[in-house]
């Protein structure tokens, strides 16, 4: 059978195999290079950079810098520099535990291989969280997270007047980058009120600059009139065939919606409230996961510097709970070190050093995280009729039929409607789906896990697995007992 | 604590809830117990064939009245009766196949064998490289992912309770039968059946028996969405390959190709090794699958003991306890064996006969 499975000629051992160029993965290669590791550091992007520190597209190179493409620019430096054998455009579908090592399965050029490493690294980020709300599947609707990496890449805003809503510090950038980029802000419109922020002046205080910068966006926006809602939320998406305007509600303290609403017209939205932990990797690796709403839900189970109770597994980054860039940083570099530690380094001191400066990012990342995760009211705003999964086209009314006959988990769920069966295998409704089961059930949300994950980790085309396949090399069982 | 069940039954999935609905329907107060939610083993992660082709030749009379069980579920199980070809490519697959389907067929399967005219106008996308096939027009599949949604709606139908997230971690036997220590508490019943598929050999453990239950750790893929490609159920010679298109356009492939892992860990891993080869055989009998995308792999434990013959009946040396699983082809079958041994437990007389677990297990 291991005839059949190599596409991937004897593959040399990697010492370290880090999976997300981001700013966690990006710096835990850097720091395991710098103790003379042989790194190999993955990412489904081009270049390295992740989601916030995103290389712009070749085409809008000239572009002005803003702090997150000099960020990405001086790590890509780096990696370069250190001569990291740096794999873009690569996605990961498979991680199986080997007697030494761990085989890792990839996907590249439309050609899958398979890597053989010593430790793993897996730095695999964040994605956003939306809660669904009536006509956010209209073209025009666009995630706040989503619409970051459209602004980095190729620098153009949402539409020609958009509102943006959601919560935490996202919100703010996004629309200040719309309004930097000549877009219009049709109106911020965000959860959060101006007391929830001054209660985190004290974690804010700990990373000045960062706090600084937030603020600026907020001085910018007044400055352009841009009206800001405060305590308030779109309700809904109007409009025929695409956005043409959306409702606003104010919410109360819980954020459900409550009182009168109103509309502004906009041909776009953005819409986020806040961001998951991607944790699919490390859970095919083996580490357990807990539930941490303080994390932002629910996250791989980490000791000190991103170790794991696996041997070999290492983790960091915002995968493991979203505490920001910037802790990423820190996070990533002392996951690196502490790789290389497991392979002989002596890095402990340099370590020790590092955890003051991650726990103070950390602090600040988790003020915005606190700032950035639904309360429980929010679900409120998913009506009857909304879409919540959007592979199947399933309405909450039908999800709530199910979790009525007895479907009391995600799993259940899925089996029994599809939803997290579609291409993007759950990542867009799972988390609205147990939060809903959590409700009607009066249980924690800390009892309701997501559904096991299954490879692929991304979908993978039946010519790339069947590769290098001869008929003749089939091998042929004992039959079957008649 | 509740009130004595005339009968707990450990395990959730197909057998264990066909067999309490059985029991309740014979008048005695069943309980379902499972470790997690019903239907979500075997029961739920199987390929869903249901393929007189590839059953055991003693086992057909009671794969034959399964096929009937699975019909009168219907559209709630996603049940379609398709007909089915099992394919041959090699002159020796070709050997194998006429063997082993005219035994079938002798067993009372409807198989017949097919010219490579008839496939080709009956499923014109698949490779031109067969050289021999047979055909049995009663062969389709169910949705196996329906499994816990069906039997769920059944149990509360009929009123029998259930618990789900339910793992049994200790059998104690008190004077009037069993107690059972879970997370929820203590539950209490005169007899027990077990029916936890390849769990069999730790739960029998709990009452000092010894079953020598081994697992299969069996891999199934699906791809994404695709314009219809074929419309029956497709099965290899060799046995490595069941496909099949469902009614949305997913392709569904299965075949027995092994990951690795055992019960004791919790699920099974997909391996590589074990895929790839899977998918290019997949690719090789339908071609057009070169332009689709996997979206998901799984594996699903099947359990069996050395004879690969089930285990229906009575627990060995414990009294009021019994057993039920091990079913070769379970999924197909589970349905109606369940229903003799809940005859049996009723004390009524099986219309086939059963399987004794306490029989002498030898190689076959």
């Amino acid at each position: 059978m291991l005839l059949l499975c190599g596409t991937a000629q004897m593959a040399d051992l990697i010492d370290i195999l880090v999976v997300g160029a981001g700013p966690a993965g990006g710096n835990a290669a850097l720091a395991a290079a710098r103790h003379g590791k042989h790194v190999v550091l993955l990412d489904e992007q081009v270049k390295p950079g992740g989601q916030i520190w995103r290389a712009k597209d070749s085409s809008i190179l000239s572009a002005p810098q803003t702090p997150e493409s000099s960020a990405g620019d001086a790590l890509r430096a780096q990696i370069t520099k250190a001569q990291i054998d740096h794999r873009g455009s690569t996605r990961i579908w498979q991680i199986e535990r080997q007697t030494e090592g761990w085989d890792v399965h990839v996907l590249r050029d439309g050609q899958v291989e398979r890597l053989t490493t010593k430790t793993l690294v897996l730095a695999t980020g964040a994605h956003e969280f939306v809660q669904p709300i009536p006509g956010w599947t209209k073209p025009g609707v666009f995630g706040l997270a989503g619409a970051t990496a459209l602004f980095k890449q190729n620098l153009s805003p949402p539409g020609q007047r958009t509102i943006v809503s959601g919560t935490g510090p996202l919100v703010f950038f996004v629309a200040s980058e719309i309004c930097r980029l000549g877009g219009t802000v049709a109106a911020v419109v965000t959860p959060n009120t101006r007391r929830d922020w001054v209660a985190k002046l004290p974690a804010l205080a700990r990373r000045v600059d960062l706090a600084l910068r937030g603020a600026l966006w907020i001085v910018h926006l007044m400055m352009d009139r841009i009206p800001i809602f405060w305590g308030c939320s779109v309700v809904s998406v109007e409009g025929v065939a695409r956005v043409e305007s959306a409702e606003i509600q104010k919410l109360d303290a819980n954020w459900a919606p409550k009182g009168e609403t109103w509309s502004i017209d906009a041909d776009s939205l953005c819409l986020g409230h806040g961001l998951i932990p991607s944790i699919e990797a490390p859970q095919l690796s083996g580490v357990t996961i807990s539930y941490r709403s303080d994390l932002g839900g629910w996250v791989p189970d980490i000791g000190e510097d991103g170790a794991t109770s696996v041997e070999g597994v290492f983790l960091c980054g915002d995968g493991t709970g979203i505490r920001g860039a910037a802790a990423a940083e820190l996070h990533g570099t002392l996951a690196g070190l502490s790789a290389a530690e497991h392979l002989g380094a002596r890095t402990a001191k340099e370590r020790a050093t590092l955890r003051s400066r991650f726990n103070r990012a950390a602090r600040f990342g988790l003020a915005m995280t606190a700032l950035s995760t639904p309360r429980p009211g929010l679900a409120m705003l998913t009506k009857p009729d909304t879409i919540v999964c959007r592979c199947e086209s399933l309405t909450q009314t039908r999800i709530a039929q199910e979790v009525e006959v007895g479907a009391a988990s995600t799993n259940a769920v899925k089996s029994g409607l599809r939803a997290g069966m579609g291409p993007c295998g759950g990542k867009y409704c799972q988390t609205a789906i147990a939060r809903f089961i959590a409700m009607h059930e009066n249980r924690p949300e800390a009892e309701i896990p997501p559904s096991a994950p299954r490879p692929p980790l991304r979908p993978v085309p039946v010519s790339a697995l069947s590769a290098d396949f001869d008929y003749d090399d089939l091998p042929i069982p004992k039959p079957a007992p008649l | 604590m509740t009130a004595r069940y005339d009968i707990a039954v450990i395990g959730g999935g197909i057998m264990g809830c066909a067999t309490a609905l059985r029991m309740a329907e014979g008048g005695m107060r069943a309980t379902v117990l499972d470790q997690g939610d019903l239907g979500q083993g075997a029961s739920g992660v199987n390929a869903g064939t249901l393929s007189l082709q590839i059953k055991r030749v003693k086992l057909m009379p009671y794969a034959l009245k399964g096929h009937h069980e699975w019909k009168a579920m219907g559209d709630a199980v996603g049940f379609r009766k398709t007909g089915g070809y099992t394919l041959a490519f090699t002159e020796r697959e070709s050997e194998l196949l006429h063997e082993r389907q005219t035994l079938k067929a002798e067993a009372g399967a409807p198989i017949e064998f097919v010219s490579n005219n008839h496939i080709r106008n009956a499923e014109p996308n698949l490779t031109q490289k067969v050289i021999s096939a047979s055909y049995c027009p009663e062969d389709g599949y169910a949705n196996s992912s329906l499994t816990g949604q069906y039997y769920r709606g059944r149990l509360r139908d009929q009123g029998i309770p259930y618990r789900e997230r339910c793992p049994v971690t200790a059998i104690a036997q008190d004077g009037a039968g069993f107690a059972l220590d879970t997370p929820q508490g203590e539950i209490t019943a005169s007899r027990i059946l077990m029916a936890t598929g390849a769990w069999l050999k730790p739960t029998a453990a709990m009452l000092d028996v010894d079953l020598p239950v081994n697992a299969r750790i069996n891999t199934v893929s699906v791809t994404e969405r695709l314009k219809p490609l074929t419309s029956t159920v497709i099965g290899h010679a060799t046995g490595l390959l069941t496909m099949k298109q469902k009614t949305n356009g997913t392709v569904l492939i299965g075949g027995g190709w092994q990951g690795r892992g055992t019960p004791q860990e919790g699920r099974g891993q997909v391996t590589a090794g074990s895929l790839q080869p899977n998918l290019a055989l997949a690719q090789f009998a339908l071609p057009a699958l070169e332009n689709a995308r996997i979206i998901r792999s799984w594996t699903g434990f099947e359990a069996n003991v050395p004879d690969f013959y089930p285990l229906v009946g009575a627990l060995p040396g414990v009294e009021g306890a019994f057993v039920l699983g091990c079913v070769r082809g379970g999924y197909t079958i589970g349905p109606y064996i369940s229903k003799l041994m809940g005859d049996f437990i009723l004390d009524r007389e099986p219309e086939l006969p059963l399987f004794d677990p306490g029989r002498n297990f030898k190689e076959d």
